[in-house]
């Protein structure tokens, strides 16, 4: 019987190239019609760590993780327990165990999981050792239902770097799939005929996002290497020179942000990826760029935190301090990636706001988008290039922090003749001269303030989907769970709507409000321990019915089922924000 | 004029060659801050002087500066300036530069926001050798906190509250330090010797690649007794200022009051890999490609 849908796990240890793997098999899938999701998951190792592998295929996009997992193959036993949370298992899920003197795992055990033996690691070495992710690409993708030319022509495309060991791993691949051929009806993983039009784009969060900031008009980065932001940047370095920009690897992040702020100050529009500890670092001077009106975009790549934390999983713990980490009254503003499809259009976004509004944007992203790859639908991009307010030349003295309506004064870049100024950290007039006067402190505050809270966001603020009095409001990459949820329950005859926040700062409040007209139950679900989002959410909104907080903290990623349990659990009483446990 | 990222094409000249200039076209209405008698002012006076006899033009150079009093100076000139946060000013004008290379670009501060709180910066930008000018205005205090030792204060000075016993802790010598992080151009110069300080100021400004002058510039204030280094200052005893090895013997030799230029070694500035794309849509519709299946 073929599904619609399949979630499969690949885990390994030492090397042994399950990431690999996914890859091979997510192009396959998404070269025969079919959408897919690839997940990775690593230990704290630099080498030959355990490594996980988390697939998803189907009919449809899929952006998500689903509730369980069919299949998990093991080519490995060794430390499973580090994994074996990430990988829920039922009795309807096929454990295929891939080491001839490998016992089952407890956990499988555990689960009523169908334990099936394949000597994968055999299979592999009659050929030569070592070629068992090689080998379980081919038994998939024959189990999928890929056509073996497809599956064949990504092997080809795969190792067109390593000509030496393609005829090894045609090899392996011919082994895999054949031993599917022997026994067709072992695993029951087919999915069903991709009917519908399928997918275009492949891409993970990390292009998405530095593809979204380039198009957008980025022309300079300076970083620091941090996980799991790293991968915003290597695309980057390569394409941004492309462009005519530059990218510099900085010696911290405190001259990353500065870097950037120079380079902005000379009116070519800047960017900088980080993660928590990174971010804690450029507080001071994302400040800096508040009081000098300097645009910039903080791309934020969060993972679990405080603290070093764990560098490798995602969490969404860092909206508080994107939201409340700067000294002094700051408006700034923050958005957050949907979905790895989204990372390009808001990331393209946030430098056009960055740019429009002189000011910093922290835009979040978190590791389970950044080190995804998805097949999808090519999405939105964000079209137009950025356009900061220039100063005209004039003979007057040039006033860089004039009071405007917008709040929005003019900028004049070095090289404008007669319109010198210094930006300044330090509290100023119109002029820039510094001033402690108390008029002067009030009137920048308040300018610096209303050109954010008086902007029309338009309807980027938020992707809303769906209609009913069950509503979900969520941010970032729990978006595409919260929709996957509402999903399910529209069909089994409770509308839903999803209410998914792009733009958390300033919050829109009416806009929500209005969103939130009709609701009943309202369940708000976000990946930190501290219920960070229902605590902004709150200091600002009066829930028109009872408001429940989803509050689960990472490593493990929120899915569907949470939601759907959370938001049909009524009898919870009101307005009780209630923690689940992460055990 | 509107740049494109990195234009290494002129547009404009830096400087104008047929126009007298003065170094008060360079100054502001400002009034500084500093105290009466404080180094600073002599330092200002000569980077101005020095701006006029480049004949640069006033909006073609970027004053950036971190925190402290002689961060204070961009306010009080009539140049494009960035007064940012402690420590940072050398990020900030690495930055420009890159983005920028069509200005000239100077950074300048005190010697707790360019060797203590920014030391990092100093040390990158001194390797990193991007090309623009670094100005220390070195009085070995931290005047605006109100006299506090500094990384260059002798290790007995024991004025400050905060160190009643003296740091204990031997001076840094700036010099030294730019010349192990691989600085190019290293010179010292002195308030009390404007014309000279004049001088190293415009050779800085014009090698090609990280310059950093060390300005000793008194603390009246905090620091009365620095009144003796007039005193003590002399010319820099070197016979070969551009062998590391050589000159490393000889920074070790000084009492740190030699003046004049100290190390001088020609190479590459760093600038960036990249191209000047003909069609930014079509180079953008390529790395689209890159997605499409």
């Amino acid at each position: 019987m073929s599904s619609a849908s399949v979630s499969i796990a690949i885990a390994g240890y030492g090397g042994t190239g399950v990431i690999t793997t996914g890859q091979l098999l997510l192009t396959a899938c998404t070269k025969s019609g079919y959408f897919g999701l690839a997940q990775r998951s690593f230990g704290p190792q630099i080498r030959g760590g355990e490594s996980l592998s988390l697939l998803r295929f189907s009919t449809q996009q899929v952006l998500s993780a689903d509730d369980t997992y069919k299949l998990l193959v093991l080519l490995d036993t060794d430390h499973v327990d580090r994994f074996s949370a990430e990988v829920p298992l039922d009795k309807n899920s096929l454990v295929v165990i891939g080491k001839n003197d490998a016992g089952v795992p407890d956990f499988v055990e555990k689960s009523g999981a169908q334990v099936i033996h394949i000597p994968l690691e055999k299979l592999a070495s009659e050929t030569s050792d070592g070629g068992e992710n090689i080998v379980t690409a081919g038994l998939l993708a024959c189990y999928l239902g890929i056509e073996k030319s497809v599956i064949r022509t990504v092997l080809n495309d795969h190792f067109k770097e390593k000509p030496s060991l393609l005829e090894q791993a045609k090899q392996w691949l011919e082994t895999g799939w054949n031993c599917a051929i022997s026994a067709p009806d072992r695993l029951d993983i087919a999915l069903s005929d991709a009917t519908q039009k399928g997918p275009n784009w492949l891409v993970n969060g990390s292009e998405a996002c530095g593809y979204g900031a380039l198009k957008a008009g980025i022309r300079f980065v300076a970083a620091y290497p941090i996980t799991p932001a790293s991968g915003v940047l290597e695309w980057l370095a390569p394409n941004i020179e492309e462009l005519g920009g530059s990218l510099i690897q900085a010696e911290d992040e405190l001259a990353s942000i500065n870097m950037i702020i120079g380079a902005s100050f000379g009116g070519i529009p800047s960017l900088t990826a980080t993660s928590g500890p990174g971010l804690a670092l450029m507080s001071e001077s994302i400040g800096l760029a508040v009081a000098s009106e300097t645009p910039l975009v903080i791309v934020n790549v969060m993972r679990g935190g405080p603290s070093t934390g764990i560098p490798t999983k995602s969490e969404q713990s860092d909206l508080n301090i994107a939201l409340h980490g700067l000294h002094g009254d700051a408006p700034h503003l923050v958005t957050a990636m949907l979905s790895i499809a989204d990372s390009a259009f808001t990331t393209g976004w946030s430098v056009f706001l960055a740019e429009h509004l002189q000011v910093p944007v922290i835009t979040l992203s978190d590791q389970s988008l950044a080190q995804s790859d998805a097949s999808i639908t090519q999405p939105d991009l964000w079209q137009l290039q950025p356009e900061r307010l220039t100063a005209p030349h004039s003979d007057a003295p040039y006033d860089r922090y004039a009071l405007t309506e917008s709040g929005i004064s003019p900028m004049s870049i070095p090289g404008d003749e007669d319109m010198m100024y210094v930006a300044d950290g330090l509290e100023h007039n119109a002029h820039g001269t510094p001033s402690a006067a108390s008029e002067m402190h009030a009137s920048q505050l308040s300018k610096r303030a209303h050109k954010l809270s008086d902007y029309d966001y338009g309807e980027y603020w938020a992707e809303i989907n769906g209609e009913g009095s069950h509503v979900i409001i969520c941010w970032g990459s729990v978006s595409s769970v919260a929709k996957e949820a509402a999903g399910r329950l529209t069909a089994s005859g409770t509308p839903c709507k999803v209410i998914a926040l792009r733009l958390l700062a300033p919050l829109q409040v009416d806009a929500i409000l209005a969103a939130l007209q009709g609701a009943e139950h309202i369940v708000v679900v976000e990946q930190s321990h501290g219920a960070q989002f229902m605590a902004w959410l709150r200091s600002h909104i009066d829930f028109p019915c009872s408001a429940k907080s989803l509050s689960i903290a990472g490593p493990l990623p929120i899915r569907p089922s949470h939601i759907i349990d959370s938001l049909m659990q009524t009898e919870s009483p009101a307005q009780e924000i209630e923690h689940v446990a992460n055990c | 004029m509107s740049p494109t990222a990195n234009s290494t094409d002129t547009k404009i000249p830096l400087s104008d060659t047929t126009v007298t200039r003065k170094p008060k076209d360079y100054k502001s209405s400002v009034s500084p801050i500093w105290c009466a008698g404080c180094g600073h002012y002599s330092v200002l006076a000569a980077l101005t002087r020095a701006l006029a006899e480049l004949k640069l033009m006033p909006e073609n150079v970027a004053v950036i500066s971190g925190i402290g009093c002689s961060s204070r100076l961009p306010a009080y000139t009539r140049l494009f300036g960035f007064h940012g946060v402690h420590g940072r000013a050398l990020p900030v004008a690495a930055g420009l530069k890159v983005a920028r290379p069509d200005l000239t670009v100077i950074a300048v501060g005190g010697d707790g926001d360019g060797f203590s709180i920014g030391g990092n910066h100093f040390l990158h930008a001194c390797r990193r050798n991007i090309n623009f000018t670094y100005i220390a205005m070195d009085n070995e205090v931290y005047g605006m906190t109100k006299g506090q030792a500094s990384p260059t204060t002798p290790s007995d000075w024991d004025h400050s509250k905060l160190t009643p016993h003296g740091t204990g802790i031997p001076a840094l010598q700036p010099a030294s330090l730019a010349l192990g992080a691989g600085a190019g151009f290293i010179s010292r110069g002195y308030f009390g010797d404007p014309k000279q300080l004049t001088n190293l100021i415009i050779d800085a400004i014009q090698y090609e690649g990280f310059s950093f002058v060390q300005a000793l510039s008194q603390c009246v204030t905090f620091v009365p007794e620095q009144k003796h280094w007039k005193e003590r200052v002399h010319p820099f005893n070197s016979n070969d200022i551009s062998d590391p090895a050589h000159t490393a013997a000889d920074i070790q030799r000084d009492d740190g009051f030699g003046l004049g230029q100290i190390y001088r070694h020609e190479r590459p500035a760093w600038v960036p890999t990249h191209h000047d794309p003909d069609n930014t849509k079509s180079t953008l519709e390529v790395m689209e490609k890159t997605f499409c299946i």
